[in-house]
Protein backbone atom coordinates (compact mmCIF):
# COMPACT_ATOMS: atom_id res chain seq x y z
CA UNK A 1 0.00 0.00 0.00
CA UNK A 2 1.19 3.48 -0.75
CA UNK A 3 1.72 6.02 2.02
CA UNK A 4 3.74 9.10 2.88
CA UNK A 5 7.01 9.28 4.81
CA UNK A 6 5.97 10.65 8.23
CA UNK A 7 7.49 14.14 8.35
CA UNK A 8 8.86 13.73 11.86
CA UNK A 9 10.84 10.65 10.84
CA UNK A 10 12.03 11.89 7.45
CA UNK A 11 15.84 12.20 7.31
CA UNK A 12 15.55 15.31 5.13
CA UNK A 13 14.13 17.11 8.20
CA UNK A 14 11.06 18.82 6.74
CA UNK A 15 9.31 21.68 8.49
CA UNK A 16 5.93 20.79 9.96
CA UNK A 17 3.58 20.59 6.99
CA UNK A 18 0.40 22.64 6.84
CA UNK A 19 -2.86 20.74 6.33
CA UNK A 20 -5.54 21.23 3.72
CA UNK A 21 -8.85 19.60 2.96
CA UNK A 22 -10.54 18.53 -0.17
CA UNK A 23 -13.51 16.36 -0.99
CA UNK A 24 -13.47 13.23 -3.11
CA UNK A 25 -16.94 12.19 -4.28
CA UNK A 26 -18.32 14.28 -1.43
CA UNK A 27 -16.16 12.78 1.31
CA UNK A 28 -13.65 14.97 3.13
CA UNK A 29 -10.01 13.98 2.70
CA UNK A 30 -7.09 15.54 4.59
CA UNK A 31 -3.93 16.45 2.76
CA UNK A 32 -0.91 18.71 3.02
CA UNK A 33 -0.21 22.04 1.38
CA UNK A 34 2.01 21.44 -1.63
CA UNK A 35 0.84 17.91 -2.40
CA UNK A 36 -0.56 17.02 -5.79
CA UNK A 37 -4.11 15.69 -5.60
CA UNK A 38 -2.72 12.26 -6.56
CA UNK A 39 -0.23 12.67 -3.70
CA UNK A 40 -3.07 13.35 -1.26
CA UNK A 41 -4.84 10.16 -2.34
CA UNK A 42 -1.70 7.99 -2.38
CA UNK A 43 -0.75 9.25 1.08
CA UNK A 44 -4.09 7.86 2.30
CA UNK A 45 -3.27 4.46 0.80
CA UNK A 46 -5.72 4.95 -2.02
CA UNK A 47 -4.13 3.52 -5.18
CA UNK A 48 -7.07 3.59 -7.61
CA UNK A 49 -9.87 6.07 -8.34
CA UNK A 50 -10.77 5.82 -12.00
CA UNK A 51 -12.31 2.97 -13.93
CA UNK A 52 -11.58 2.28 -17.57
CA UNK A 53 -13.93 1.45 -20.43
CA UNK A 54 -13.48 -2.19 -19.41
CA UNK A 55 -14.46 -1.31 -15.84
CA UNK A 56 -10.97 -1.86 -14.42
CA UNK A 57 -9.57 0.30 -11.61
CA UNK A 58 -6.69 2.71 -12.27
CA UNK A 59 -4.68 5.21 -10.27
CA UNK A 60 -1.21 6.61 -10.89
CA UNK A 61 1.01 4.85 -13.43
CA UNK A 62 3.60 7.25 -14.90
CA UNK A 63 3.46 9.98 -12.25
CA UNK A 64 4.53 12.74 -14.65
CA UNK A 65 1.45 13.49 -16.74
CA UNK A 66 2.08 11.22 -19.71
CA UNK A 67 -0.26 8.22 -19.24
CA UNK A 68 -3.51 9.95 -18.18
CA UNK A 69 -4.46 6.98 -15.98
CA UNK A 70 -4.99 9.26 -12.96
CA UNK A 71 -7.48 11.73 -14.45
CA UNK A 72 -10.52 12.89 -12.47
CA UNK A 73 -12.97 15.78 -12.45
CA UNK A 74 -11.74 18.71 -10.34
CA UNK A 75 -14.12 21.55 -9.48
CA UNK A 76 -16.32 20.56 -12.40
CA UNK A 77 -13.55 20.22 -15.01
CA UNK A 78 -13.12 16.68 -16.28
CA UNK A 79 -9.91 14.86 -17.30
CA UNK A 80 -7.56 16.69 -14.95
CA UNK A 81 -4.31 14.77 -14.40
CA UNK A 82 -4.17 14.50 -10.63
CA UNK A 83 -0.41 13.82 -10.59
CA UNK A 84 0.20 17.28 -12.08
CA UNK A 85 -2.41 19.31 -10.23
CA UNK A 86 -1.44 20.83 -6.87
CA UNK A 87 -4.20 20.35 -4.33
CA UNK A 88 -5.91 23.56 -3.20
CA UNK A 89 -7.90 23.83 0.00
CA UNK A 90 -11.55 23.10 -0.79
CA UNK A 91 -10.99 21.34 -4.13
CA UNK A 92 -13.94 19.13 -5.05
CA UNK A 93 -12.74 15.98 -6.80
CA UNK A 94 -15.11 13.56 -8.50
CA UNK A 95 -13.80 10.26 -9.75
CA UNK A 96 -14.43 9.30 -13.37
CA UNK A 97 -15.96 6.07 -14.53
CA UNK A 98 -15.31 5.53 -18.23
CA UNK A 99 -17.18 2.24 -18.04
CA UNK A 100 -20.48 4.08 -17.51
CA UNK A 101 -19.87 6.63 -20.22
CA UNK A 102 -18.61 4.00 -22.66
CA UNK A 103 -21.83 2.03 -22.28
CA UNK A 104 -23.75 5.08 -23.38
CA UNK A 105 -21.42 6.08 -26.18
CA UNK A 106 -20.27 2.75 -27.59
CA UNK A 107 -22.80 -0.02 -27.05
CA UNK B 1 19.80 41.78 -28.82
CA UNK B 2 19.17 38.15 -29.76
CA UNK B 3 16.04 36.72 -28.19
CA UNK B 4 16.24 33.09 -27.15
CA UNK B 5 13.34 30.94 -25.99
CA UNK B 6 14.13 27.79 -23.98
CA UNK B 7 11.39 25.18 -23.58
CA UNK B 8 11.83 22.86 -20.60
CA UNK B 9 13.61 23.68 -17.33
CA UNK B 10 15.28 20.34 -16.62
CA UNK B 11 19.08 20.07 -16.54
CA UNK B 12 19.33 20.71 -20.31
CA UNK B 13 17.00 23.72 -20.39
CA UNK B 14 18.48 25.31 -17.25
CA UNK B 15 22.00 24.99 -18.64
CA UNK B 16 20.87 26.36 -21.99
CA UNK B 17 19.11 29.37 -20.46
CA UNK B 18 22.12 30.24 -18.29
CA UNK B 19 24.57 29.87 -21.20
CA UNK B 20 22.41 31.95 -23.54
CA UNK B 21 22.18 34.73 -20.94
CA UNK B 22 25.97 34.58 -20.43
CA UNK B 23 26.41 34.98 -24.18
CA UNK B 24 24.35 38.17 -24.05
CA UNK B 25 20.91 37.09 -25.23
CA UNK B 26 17.56 38.08 -23.82
CA UNK B 27 16.21 34.75 -22.60
CA UNK B 28 12.81 33.37 -21.68
CA UNK B 29 12.64 29.94 -20.01
CA UNK B 30 9.35 28.03 -19.96
CA UNK B 31 8.29 24.93 -18.08
CA UNK B 32 4.89 23.33 -17.71
CA UNK B 33 5.61 22.41 -14.09
CA UNK B 34 5.49 24.86 -11.20
CA UNK B 35 9.15 24.43 -10.26
CA UNK B 36 12.51 24.19 -12.02
CA UNK B 37 14.83 21.17 -12.21
CA UNK B 38 12.98 18.76 -14.52
CA UNK B 39 12.96 15.06 -13.73
CA UNK B 40 16.47 14.80 -12.37
CA UNK B 41 16.12 17.56 -9.78
CA UNK B 42 12.45 17.05 -9.02
CA UNK B 43 11.99 18.31 -5.47
CA UNK B 44 9.46 19.21 -2.82
CA UNK B 45 7.52 22.41 -3.53
CA UNK B 46 8.15 25.59 -1.53
CA UNK B 47 5.03 24.87 0.54
CA UNK B 48 6.94 21.92 2.06
CA UNK B 49 10.43 23.18 2.90
CA UNK B 50 13.01 20.89 4.47
CA UNK B 51 16.49 21.41 5.84
CA UNK B 52 18.26 18.52 4.15
CA UNK B 53 16.61 18.24 0.77
CA UNK B 54 20.09 17.82 -0.76
CA UNK B 55 20.17 14.26 0.63
CA UNK B 56 17.68 13.22 -2.05
CA UNK B 57 19.81 14.50 -4.92
CA UNK B 58 23.08 14.37 -6.76
CA UNK B 59 24.58 17.71 -7.77
CA UNK B 60 22.07 19.68 -5.70
CA UNK B 61 24.53 22.55 -5.30
CA UNK B 62 24.96 22.71 -9.05
CA UNK B 63 21.18 22.89 -9.41
CA UNK B 64 20.85 25.68 -6.86
CA UNK B 65 23.60 27.58 -8.57
CA UNK B 66 21.97 27.20 -11.99
CA UNK B 67 18.60 28.11 -10.58
CA UNK B 68 19.96 31.27 -8.96
CA UNK B 69 21.71 32.32 -12.18
CA UNK B 70 18.58 31.74 -14.19
CA UNK B 71 16.23 33.46 -11.75
CA UNK B 72 18.58 36.44 -11.79
CA UNK B 73 19.06 36.98 -15.48
CA UNK B 74 16.35 35.16 -17.37
CA UNK B 75 12.62 35.63 -17.63
CA UNK B 76 11.25 32.41 -16.10
CA UNK B 77 7.64 31.40 -16.70
CA UNK B 78 6.44 28.29 -14.88
CA UNK B 79 3.10 26.49 -15.28
CA UNK B 80 3.61 27.38 -18.96
CA UNK B 81 2.53 24.58 -21.25
CA UNK B 82 3.77 24.93 -24.83
CA UNK B 83 1.10 23.35 -27.01
CA UNK B 84 2.23 24.37 -30.50
CA UNK B 85 5.28 25.74 -32.23
CA UNK B 86 5.66 27.49 -35.58
CA UNK B 87 8.96 28.12 -37.31
CA UNK B 88 8.05 30.25 -40.30
CA UNK B 89 9.78 33.66 -39.96
CA UNK B 90 11.42 33.27 -36.52
CA UNK B 91 10.02 30.90 -33.94
CA UNK B 92 6.66 31.29 -32.29
CA UNK B 93 5.58 29.16 -29.35
CA UNK B 94 1.99 29.04 -28.28
CA UNK B 95 1.67 28.77 -24.55
CA UNK B 96 -1.07 28.29 -21.97
CA UNK B 97 -0.20 29.59 -18.53
CA UNK B 98 -1.92 28.36 -15.39
CA UNK B 99 -2.62 25.19 -13.37
CA UNK B 100 -2.29 22.09 -15.52
CA UNK B 101 -5.40 21.02 -17.44
CA UNK B 102 -7.41 23.96 -16.10
CA UNK B 103 -9.92 25.68 -18.39
CA UNK B 104 -9.45 29.35 -19.23
CA UNK B 105 -5.66 29.56 -18.76
CA UNK B 106 -3.91 32.68 -20.01
CA UNK B 107 -2.87 32.25 -23.64
CA UNK B 108 0.35 33.76 -24.98
CA UNK B 109 2.28 33.70 -28.21
CA UNK B 110 6.03 34.04 -27.67
CA UNK B 111 8.37 34.81 -30.54
CA UNK B 112 12.15 34.62 -30.60
CA UNK B 113 15.14 34.57 -32.95
CA UNK B 114 16.16 31.10 -31.74
CA UNK B 115 14.62 28.38 -29.63
CA UNK B 116 16.18 25.60 -27.58
CA UNK B 117 13.92 22.56 -27.23
CA UNK B 118 14.61 20.64 -24.02
CA UNK B 119 11.39 18.79 -23.12
CA UNK B 120 13.12 15.60 -21.93
CA UNK B 121 11.82 12.05 -22.01
CA UNK B 122 9.47 9.77 -20.13
CA UNK B 123 10.17 6.22 -19.19
CA UNK B 124 8.98 3.38 -21.35
CA UNK B 125 7.40 0.28 -19.84
CA UNK B 126 6.92 -2.83 -21.95
CA UNK B 127 3.53 -4.45 -21.30
CA UNK B 128 3.31 -7.67 -19.29
CA UNK B 129 0.31 -9.59 -17.92
CA UNK B 130 -1.18 -7.63 -15.02
CA UNK B 131 0.70 -4.37 -15.65
CA UNK B 132 -2.63 -2.55 -15.67
CA UNK B 133 -3.22 -3.36 -11.98
CA UNK B 134 -3.10 -0.48 -9.48
CA UNK B 135 0.18 -0.81 -7.60
CA UNK B 136 2.17 -1.31 -10.80
CA UNK B 137 4.04 1.90 -11.60
CA UNK B 138 6.62 3.05 -14.07
CA UNK B 139 9.96 3.28 -12.28
CA UNK B 140 9.93 7.01 -13.05
CA UNK B 141 6.66 7.38 -11.14
CA UNK B 142 8.16 5.79 -8.04
CA UNK B 143 11.11 8.15 -8.38
CA UNK B 144 9.03 11.26 -9.01
CA UNK B 145 6.70 10.51 -6.09
CA UNK B 146 9.56 9.80 -3.68
CA UNK B 147 11.52 12.93 -4.62
CA UNK B 148 8.68 15.32 -5.28
CA UNK B 149 6.12 14.23 -2.68
CA UNK B 150 7.85 11.91 -0.19
CA UNK B 151 5.31 9.24 -1.17
CA UNK B 152 6.45 5.64 -1.05
CA UNK B 153 4.46 3.66 -3.56
CA UNK B 154 4.63 0.51 -1.46
CA UNK B 155 6.17 -1.14 1.59
CA UNK B 156 7.51 -4.22 -0.19
CA UNK B 157 8.56 -3.20 -3.65
CA UNK B 158 9.94 -4.96 -6.71
CA UNK B 159 11.99 -2.83 -9.13
CA UNK B 160 12.52 -4.23 -12.62
CA UNK B 161 13.23 -3.43 -16.25
CA UNK B 162 16.48 -2.33 -17.83
CA UNK B 163 19.13 0.32 -17.48
CA UNK B 164 21.14 2.17 -14.85
CA UNK B 165 18.07 4.26 -13.92
CA UNK B 166 16.73 1.35 -11.85
CA UNK B 167 19.48 1.98 -9.29
CA UNK B 168 18.56 5.53 -8.21
CA UNK B 169 14.92 4.41 -8.14
CA UNK B 170 15.75 1.62 -5.68
CA UNK B 171 17.76 4.07 -3.62
CA UNK B 172 14.93 6.61 -3.45
CA UNK B 173 12.52 3.88 -2.42
CA UNK B 174 14.70 2.63 0.42
CA UNK B 175 15.38 6.26 1.38
CA UNK B 176 11.62 6.69 1.76
CA UNK B 177 11.46 3.66 4.05
CA UNK B 178 10.28 1.02 1.59
CA UNK B 179 11.84 -2.43 1.45
CA UNK B 180 13.13 -3.11 -2.04
CA UNK B 181 12.83 -6.87 -2.51
CA UNK B 182 15.12 -6.83 -5.49
CA UNK B 183 16.20 -4.98 -8.60
CA UNK B 184 15.69 -7.22 -11.65
CA UNK B 185 17.66 -6.14 -14.70
CA UNK B 186 16.71 -7.78 -18.01
CA UNK B 187 20.18 -7.53 -19.54
CA UNK B 188 22.48 -10.47 -18.90
CA UNK B 189 26.13 -10.28 -17.97
CA UNK B 190 27.56 -10.63 -21.51
CA UNK B 191 25.45 -7.69 -22.73
CA UNK B 192 26.41 -5.62 -19.70
CA UNK B 193 30.07 -6.41 -20.33
CA UNK B 194 29.75 -5.59 -24.02
CA UNK B 195 28.23 -2.23 -23.20
CA UNK B 196 30.25 -1.15 -20.19
CA UNK B 197 33.71 -2.75 -20.40
CA UNK B 198 35.29 -1.64 -23.71
CA UNK B 199 37.55 1.45 -23.68
CA UNK B 200 37.27 2.14 -19.96
CA UNK B 201 39.45 5.24 -20.36
CA UNK B 202 36.49 6.91 -22.07
CA UNK B 203 34.23 6.19 -19.14
CA UNK B 204 36.66 8.06 -16.93
CA UNK B 205 35.84 11.24 -18.79
CA UNK B 206 32.35 11.00 -17.40
CA UNK B 207 33.85 10.24 -14.00
CA UNK B 208 31.15 12.15 -12.22
CA UNK B 209 28.44 9.79 -13.50
CA UNK B 210 30.74 6.87 -12.68
CA UNK B 211 30.96 8.04 -9.09
CA UNK B 212 27.20 8.36 -8.93
CA UNK B 213 26.78 4.78 -10.21
CA UNK B 214 29.45 3.49 -7.83
CA UNK B 215 27.52 5.19 -5.05
CA UNK B 216 24.45 3.19 -5.96
CA UNK B 217 26.43 -0.04 -6.07
CA UNK B 218 27.74 0.69 -2.59
CA UNK B 219 24.29 1.59 -1.41
CA UNK B 220 22.93 -1.70 -2.72
CA UNK B 221 25.62 -3.71 -1.02
CA UNK B 222 25.22 -1.84 2.22
CA UNK B 223 21.45 -2.18 2.28
CA UNK B 224 21.54 -5.70 0.90
CA UNK B 225 19.18 -5.02 -1.96
CA UNK B 226 19.64 -7.92 -4.36
CA UNK B 227 20.56 -6.82 -7.90
CA UNK B 228 19.89 -9.65 -10.37
CA UNK B 229 20.81 -9.69 -14.04
CA UNK B 230 18.89 -11.49 -16.80
CA UNK B 231 15.56 -11.37 -14.99
CA UNK B 232 12.20 -9.74 -15.56
CA UNK B 233 8.81 -9.35 -13.98
CA UNK B 234 6.71 -11.43 -16.38
CA UNK B 235 3.42 -11.05 -14.54
CA UNK B 236 1.78 -9.00 -11.79
CA UNK B 237 -1.10 -10.63 -9.96
CA UNK B 238 -3.69 -9.50 -7.48
CA UNK B 239 -7.36 -8.93 -6.82
CA UNK B 240 -8.01 -5.33 -7.88
CA UNK B 241 -4.43 -4.33 -7.05
CA UNK B 242 -1.00 -5.89 -7.15
CA UNK B 243 -0.30 -8.54 -4.52
CA UNK B 244 2.48 -10.55 -6.10
CA UNK B 245 5.01 -10.42 -8.90
CA UNK B 246 6.25 -13.34 -10.99
CA UNK B 247 9.94 -13.10 -11.82
CA UNK B 248 11.60 -15.25 -14.47
CA UNK B 249 15.07 -15.66 -15.90
CA UNK B 250 15.57 -14.37 -19.43
CA UNK B 251 17.69 -15.61 -22.30
CA UNK B 252 20.01 -13.24 -24.15
CA UNK B 253 17.09 -12.01 -26.27
CA UNK B 254 14.95 -11.33 -23.21
CA UNK B 255 12.63 -14.32 -23.76
CA UNK B 256 11.65 -15.83 -20.40
CA UNK B 257 13.14 -19.28 -19.76
CA UNK B 258 10.28 -21.68 -18.95
CA UNK B 259 10.45 -23.25 -15.51
CA UNK B 260 12.44 -20.43 -13.91
CA UNK B 261 9.42 -18.47 -12.62
CA UNK B 262 9.39 -17.46 -8.99
CA UNK B 263 6.61 -15.60 -7.19
CA UNK B 264 7.21 -12.91 -4.58
CA UNK B 265 4.64 -11.09 -2.46
CA UNK B 266 4.83 -7.35 -3.12
CA UNK B 267 2.52 -4.36 -2.77
CA UNK B 268 4.18 -2.33 -5.52
CA UNK B 269 5.99 -3.21 -8.74
CA UNK B 270 8.01 -0.48 -10.49
CA UNK B 271 9.06 -1.21 -14.05
CA UNK B 272 10.90 0.73 -16.73
CA UNK B 273 12.73 -0.50 -19.84
CA UNK B 274 14.33 2.73 -20.95
CA UNK B 275 13.13 6.15 -22.06
CA UNK B 276 11.12 7.63 -24.90
CA UNK B 277 11.92 11.20 -25.96
CA UNK B 278 9.10 13.75 -26.02
CA UNK B 279 9.10 14.47 -29.72
CA UNK B 280 5.88 16.46 -30.10
CA UNK B 281 7.54 19.87 -30.26
CA UNK B 282 10.51 18.95 -32.48
CA UNK B 283 8.20 17.17 -34.93
CA UNK B 284 5.82 20.13 -34.94
CA UNK B 285 8.79 22.42 -35.59
CA UNK B 286 9.77 20.24 -38.57
CA UNK B 287 13.06 18.94 -37.11
CA UNK B 288 14.59 15.86 -38.73
CA UNK B 289 14.27 12.76 -36.55
CA UNK B 290 16.92 10.04 -36.95
CA UNK B 291 16.35 6.33 -37.52
CA UNK B 292 17.03 5.89 -33.79
CA UNK B 293 13.96 8.09 -33.19
CA UNK B 294 15.85 10.94 -31.54
CA UNK B 295 16.15 14.53 -32.77
CA UNK B 296 19.14 14.86 -35.08
CA UNK B 297 21.61 17.57 -34.09
CA UNK B 298 25.04 18.70 -35.21
CA UNK B 299 28.02 19.55 -32.99
CA UNK B 300 26.35 22.88 -32.15
CA UNK B 301 23.09 21.13 -31.09
CA UNK B 302 21.44 22.63 -34.19
CA UNK B 303 18.49 20.69 -35.60
CA UNK B 304 17.67 20.58 -39.32
CA UNK B 305 15.49 23.70 -38.90
CA UNK B 306 17.32 27.06 -38.82
CA UNK B 307 17.10 28.72 -35.43
CA UNK B 308 15.89 25.55 -33.67
CA UNK B 309 18.29 23.84 -31.27
CA UNK B 310 17.73 20.68 -29.22
CA UNK B 311 19.34 19.49 -25.99
CA UNK B 312 18.93 16.78 -23.38
CA UNK B 313 17.07 13.51 -23.59
CA UNK B 314 15.27 14.35 -26.87
CA UNK B 315 18.63 13.89 -28.63
CA UNK B 316 19.63 10.64 -26.88
CA UNK B 317 19.52 9.04 -23.45
CA UNK B 318 22.82 9.99 -21.87
CA UNK B 319 21.83 11.07 -18.36
CA UNK B 320 22.24 14.35 -16.56
CA UNK B 321 25.81 15.14 -17.65
CA UNK B 322 24.83 14.81 -21.30
CA UNK B 323 21.79 17.03 -20.73
CA UNK B 324 23.89 19.70 -19.02
CA UNK B 325 26.67 19.89 -21.60
CA UNK B 326 24.25 19.80 -24.53
CA UNK B 327 22.25 22.56 -22.88
CA UNK B 328 25.34 24.72 -22.48
CA UNK B 329 26.35 24.27 -26.11
CA UNK B 330 22.81 24.85 -27.41
CA UNK B 331 22.23 27.97 -25.30
CA UNK B 332 25.60 29.48 -26.18
CA UNK B 333 25.17 28.92 -29.91
CA UNK B 334 21.48 29.93 -29.97
CA UNK B 335 22.57 33.25 -28.49
CA UNK B 336 25.20 33.64 -31.20
CA UNK B 337 28.11 32.94 -28.82
CA UNK B 338 31.63 32.34 -30.12
CA UNK B 339 32.08 28.66 -31.10
CA UNK B 340 35.77 28.83 -30.10
CA UNK B 341 34.71 29.07 -26.46
CA UNK B 342 33.21 25.57 -26.62
CA UNK B 343 36.27 23.30 -27.00
CA UNK B 344 36.03 21.84 -23.50
CA UNK B 345 32.29 21.28 -23.69
CA UNK B 346 32.60 19.58 -27.07
CA UNK B 347 35.09 17.08 -25.62
CA UNK B 348 32.78 16.41 -22.72
CA UNK B 349 29.87 15.95 -25.10
CA UNK B 350 31.76 13.26 -27.02
CA UNK B 351 32.24 11.42 -23.73
CA UNK B 352 28.56 11.61 -22.82
CA UNK B 353 27.59 10.41 -26.30
CA UNK B 354 29.82 7.42 -25.59
CA UNK B 355 27.90 6.83 -22.35
CA UNK B 356 24.58 6.89 -24.21
CA UNK B 357 25.89 4.28 -26.65
CA UNK B 358 27.00 2.06 -23.78
CA UNK B 359 23.59 2.24 -22.13
CA UNK B 360 21.90 1.24 -25.38
CA UNK B 361 24.37 -1.58 -26.09
CA UNK B 362 24.05 -3.04 -22.61
CA UNK B 363 20.40 -2.41 -21.75
CA UNK B 364 18.59 -1.81 -25.07
CA UNK B 365 15.29 -3.67 -25.52
CA UNK B 366 15.71 -7.15 -27.09
CA UNK B 367 12.95 -8.70 -29.23
CA UNK B 368 12.33 -11.82 -27.11
CA UNK B 369 10.27 -9.88 -24.56
CA UNK B 370 7.11 -10.39 -26.62
CA UNK B 371 7.02 -14.03 -25.55
CA UNK B 372 5.92 -13.01 -22.05
CA UNK B 373 2.73 -11.52 -23.56
CA UNK B 374 -0.54 -13.45 -23.48
CA UNK B 375 -3.55 -12.94 -25.71
CA UNK B 376 -5.37 -11.04 -22.98
CA UNK B 377 -2.42 -8.85 -21.94
CA UNK B 378 -3.46 -5.20 -22.24
CA UNK B 379 -1.21 -3.35 -24.68
CA UNK B 380 -3.06 -0.03 -25.04
CA UNK B 381 -3.92 0.99 -21.48
CA UNK B 382 -6.39 3.71 -22.48
CA UNK B 383 -8.56 1.72 -24.85
CA UNK B 384 -7.87 -1.63 -23.14
CA UNK B 385 -6.73 -3.31 -26.37
CA UNK B 386 -5.36 -6.80 -25.67
CA UNK B 387 -2.34 -8.26 -27.46
CA UNK B 388 -4.33 -11.04 -29.17
CA UNK B 389 -6.71 -8.63 -30.86
CA UNK B 390 -3.89 -6.37 -31.99
CA UNK B 391 -1.86 -9.23 -33.44
CA UNK B 392 -4.84 -10.86 -35.18
CA UNK B 393 -6.02 -7.61 -36.72
CA UNK B 394 -2.59 -6.79 -38.08
CA UNK B 395 -2.21 -10.33 -39.44
CA UNK B 396 -5.71 -10.64 -40.94
CA UNK B 397 -5.50 -7.43 -42.89
CA UNK B 398 -1.81 -7.51 -43.71
CA UNK B 399 -1.74 -3.92 -42.61
CA UNK B 400 1.53 -2.19 -42.35
CA UNK B 401 0.37 1.40 -42.09
CA UNK B 402 0.09 2.29 -38.44
CA UNK B 403 -2.96 4.43 -39.05
CA UNK B 404 -5.15 1.60 -40.23
CA UNK B 405 -4.03 -0.74 -37.44
CA UNK B 406 -4.98 1.95 -34.98
CA UNK B 407 -8.34 2.70 -36.57
CA UNK B 408 -9.34 -0.96 -36.60
CA UNK B 409 -8.22 -1.88 -33.09
CA UNK B 410 -8.41 1.57 -31.45
CA UNK B 411 -4.93 0.93 -30.01
CA UNK B 412 -3.20 4.25 -29.44
CA UNK B 413 -6.33 6.33 -30.00
CA UNK B 414 -7.14 6.88 -26.32
CA UNK B 415 -6.59 9.84 -24.06
CA UNK B 416 -2.79 9.47 -23.79
CA UNK B 417 -2.55 9.61 -27.59
CA UNK B 418 -0.25 6.59 -27.79
CA UNK B 419 2.38 8.10 -25.52
CA UNK B 420 2.39 4.86 -23.50
CA UNK B 421 1.84 2.19 -26.17
CA UNK B 422 2.84 3.81 -29.47
CA UNK B 423 6.27 2.28 -29.89
CA UNK B 424 5.06 -1.07 -28.61
CA UNK B 425 2.12 -1.15 -31.03
CA UNK B 426 4.49 -0.37 -33.90
CA UNK B 427 6.75 -3.23 -32.88
CA UNK B 428 3.98 -5.75 -32.30
CA UNK B 429 2.21 -5.07 -35.59
CA UNK B 430 5.32 -4.63 -37.70
CA UNK B 431 4.02 -1.23 -38.78
CA UNK B 432 6.44 0.59 -41.00
CA UNK B 433 8.18 3.47 -39.27
CA UNK B 434 10.30 4.71 -42.16
CA UNK B 435 8.64 8.09 -42.19
CA UNK B 436 8.60 9.84 -38.79
CA UNK B 437 5.42 11.61 -39.84
CA UNK B 438 3.61 8.28 -39.90
CA UNK B 439 4.82 7.08 -36.49
CA UNK B 440 3.03 7.25 -33.19
CA UNK B 441 5.28 10.20 -32.26
CA UNK B 442 3.25 12.54 -34.42
CA UNK B 443 0.51 14.33 -32.51
CA UNK B 444 -1.49 17.30 -33.76
CA UNK B 445 -1.14 19.11 -30.42
CA UNK B 446 1.92 18.93 -28.19
CA UNK B 447 -0.27 18.97 -25.10
CA UNK B 448 -3.92 18.31 -24.31
CA UNK B 449 -6.19 21.33 -24.59
CA UNK B 450 -9.85 21.64 -23.72
CA UNK B 451 -12.08 21.85 -26.76
CA UNK B 452 -13.65 25.10 -25.58
CA UNK B 453 -10.22 26.69 -25.22
CA UNK B 454 -9.06 25.41 -28.59
CA UNK B 455 -11.93 27.11 -30.41
CA UNK B 456 -10.96 30.40 -28.77
CA UNK B 457 -7.22 29.95 -29.34
CA UNK B 458 -7.68 29.30 -33.02
CA UNK B 459 -9.08 32.78 -33.47
CA UNK B 460 -7.27 34.76 -30.74
CA UNK B 461 -5.19 37.54 -32.28
CA UNK B 462 -2.90 38.25 -29.31
CA UNK B 463 0.75 38.82 -30.16
CA UNK B 464 3.59 38.87 -27.69
CA UNK B 465 7.30 38.41 -27.81
CA UNK B 466 9.89 36.76 -25.68
C1 LIG C 1 10.05 10.46 -13.91
C2 LIG C 1 11.51 10.49 -14.22
C3 LIG C 1 12.43 10.55 -13.16
C4 LIG C 1 13.80 10.57 -13.41
N1 LIG C 1 14.67 10.59 -12.36
C5 LIG C 1 16.01 10.47 -12.60
C6 LIG C 1 16.95 10.35 -11.52
O1 LIG C 1 16.55 10.39 -10.36
N2 LIG C 1 18.25 10.18 -11.81
C7 LIG C 1 18.71 10.12 -13.10
O2 LIG C 1 19.90 9.96 -13.32
N3 LIG C 1 17.86 10.26 -14.14
C8 LIG C 1 16.53 10.42 -13.93
N4 LIG C 1 15.66 10.49 -14.97
C9 LIG C 1 16.22 10.56 -16.32
C10 LIG C 1 16.19 12.05 -16.67
O3 LIG C 1 15.27 12.21 -17.72
C11 LIG C 1 17.53 12.71 -17.01
O4 LIG C 1 18.55 12.36 -16.16
C12 LIG C 1 17.44 14.26 -17.03
O5 LIG C 1 16.46 14.75 -16.17
C13 LIG C 1 17.18 14.70 -18.43
O6 LIG C 1 17.22 16.10 -18.49
P1 LIG C 1 16.42 16.93 -19.59
O7 LIG C 1 16.72 18.35 -19.27
O8 LIG C 1 16.74 16.41 -20.93
O9 LIG C 1 14.87 16.61 -19.37
P2 LIG C 1 13.90 16.73 -18.10
O10 LIG C 1 14.62 16.71 -16.84
O11 LIG C 1 12.85 15.71 -18.35
O12 LIG C 1 13.24 18.18 -18.26
C14 LIG C 1 12.31 18.49 -19.26
C15 LIG C 1 11.39 19.59 -18.77
O13 LIG C 1 10.61 20.06 -19.86
C16 LIG C 1 9.30 20.32 -19.44
N5 LIG C 1 8.41 20.22 -20.61
C17 LIG C 1 8.25 19.12 -21.41
N6 LIG C 1 7.38 19.40 -22.40
C18 LIG C 1 6.98 20.68 -22.22
C19 LIG C 1 6.09 21.55 -22.92
N7 LIG C 1 5.40 21.13 -24.01
N8 LIG C 1 5.90 22.82 -22.46
C20 LIG C 1 6.57 23.24 -21.36
N9 LIG C 1 7.44 22.47 -20.65
C21 LIG C 1 7.64 21.21 -21.08
C22 LIG C 1 9.04 19.29 -18.37
O14 LIG C 1 8.05 19.75 -17.45
C23 LIG C 1 10.42 19.12 -17.71
O15 LIG C 1 10.55 19.92 -16.56
C24 LIG C 1 14.28 10.52 -14.75
C25 LIG C 1 13.35 10.48 -15.81
C26 LIG C 1 11.99 10.46 -15.55
C27 LIG C 1 11.03 10.39 -16.71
Amino acid sequence: MSDIVPWGADPIRPAEPRPLRLTVDGETVEGLQGQSIAGVLLAQGRTAWRSTTAGRPRGVFCGIGVCFDCVATVNGESDVRLCLRRAADGDAVETQDDHDSAEGARP
Amino acid sequence: MTRVLVIGAGPAGLAAAAAAADAGARVTLLDSGDGLGGQYWRHLPPQRPSRREARLHHGWKHFQHLQARVRDRVEVITEAQVWAIETAGGTTARVLIGPSDAAGRESRRLTADAVVLAPGAHDRTLPFPGWHLPGVYSAGAAQALAKGERIRVGRKVVVAGAGPFLLPVAQSLTGAGATVLGVYEAARLPAIARGWLPRPQRLLRTAHKGRELAGYAFHHLSRRVPYRLGRAVVEARGDGRVEEAVIARLDADWAPIPGTERTVAADAVCVSHGFTPRLELPIAAGCAIGPDRFVQVDADQRTSVPGVYAAGEITGIGGVDAALVEGRIAGHRAAGGDPAALAGDRRLRRATTDLARRIEAAHGIRPGWTSWLRDDTVVCRCEEVPYGRLRDTAAATGQSALRSVKLTTRAGLGICQARMCGRTVEELTGASTGDPCDTSDRRPLAAPIRLGDLAELATAPNGDSA
